[in-house]
């Protein structure tokens, strides 16, 4: 029964509270308002995710998120540096393919975003079957140490989390 | 109090009023398709983050309290970025790359944009790398 009407509760949690973020105030109709959104949601959209990923250790979750955003700032200062100081000519552009342990298609979603946001390097397509990541860089005069660095960086963290 | 919040405030503004510029001088310096996106995904994040810091700082401090809009304007920000900069390169690599110009998947399968790619199909403004 509540199976029926919450089919994923953290999903009606998470709308409920951007719901109330959105509204930027706690009052009672706002709350009502939300979950209702919450509970029809969820139901409406089920169909989209069949077999959703669970999480394993809450711990790394938060892990994860502070490493990935201190290194956005770091990623931020790195590419802004090279921009003004580095002469296009000394720039080494590289592809490099970065070898897949993860088999989760969320985990690799989040791990081809981070790889986005963080220093000089873009994710840019995937294998057809789904196994390793095309990333481009802006500046790597060794190729291994960037694939190296996102296998034990960002990699190791997700693994730990999913599977 | 509100000097120092004033002075907090004025710093994030002229950190991301340089950021942004940077990201946006990246765009006309750097030297090709693929290079040129990543200044706007990365040195503009902060560049907005910044604004939005200010924003939060200044309302809780001087307007009518604290105020989540801005911490909702970063996480649709985090979330859409990455995948509009996925979109641009993935397009660019579907008219631009053959499969010899990328380093091999490792894998039996080549890459997922280069498998419908018919073989000498390439697109007539190719720049030259």
């Amino acid at each position: 029964m509540i199976r029926k009407f919450l089919p994923h509760p953290l999903l009606t949690l998470l709308l409920t509270v951007i719901w109330l973020m959105l509204m930027n105030n706690v009052s009672l109709g706002a709350l009502v308002f939300g979950l209702i959104l919450g509970i029809i949601i969820p139901i409406v959209t089920a169909p989209y995710w069949p077999d959703r990923p669970v999480l394993r250790n809450w711990p790394m979750v938060a892990e994860y998120v502070l490493v990935v955003l201190w290194d956005i700032v770091v990623a931020n200062v790195v590419v802004a540096k090279t921009i003004l100081f580095k002469r296009n000519a000394d720039l080494r552009p590289a592809w490099v393919t970065v070898p897949l342990d993860l088999r989760s298609p969320e985990a690799i979603t989040i791990l081809a975003g981070t790889i986005t946001m963080t220093p000089g390097t873009v994710s840019s397509d995937i294998a057809a079957d789904g196994r390793a990541i095309l990333v481009h860089c802006l500046d790597a005069p060794d190729p291994d140490a960037v694939r190296d660095e996102i296998k034990h960086r960002y990699e190791r963290r997700l693994k730990e989390i999913f599977l | 109090m509100t000097l120092i919040a004033e002075i907090i405030i004025s710093a994030m503004l002229v950190i991301s009023g340089v950021f942004g510029l940077v990201g946006s001088f990246g765009l006309v310096k750097l030297p090709d398709p693929m290079t040129r996106l990543h200044a706007p995904t990365k040195a503009t994040t902060l560049g907005v983050g910044g604004v939005l810091i200010a924003s939060m700082i200044y309302f809780t401090a001087f307007g009518g309290g604290f105020s989540f809009h801005e911490l909702m304007i970063t996480i649709f920000l985090f979330i859409t970025a990455p995948i509009v900069a996925h979109f641009l390169a993935k397009a660019w690599l579907h008219r631009n790359a053959t499969p010899a110009d990328l380093p091999p998947t490792g894998r039996p399968k080549g890459w997922a944009g280069q498998e419908s790619v018919v073989e000498g199909d390439k697109s007539p403004q190719r720049p030259q790398a």
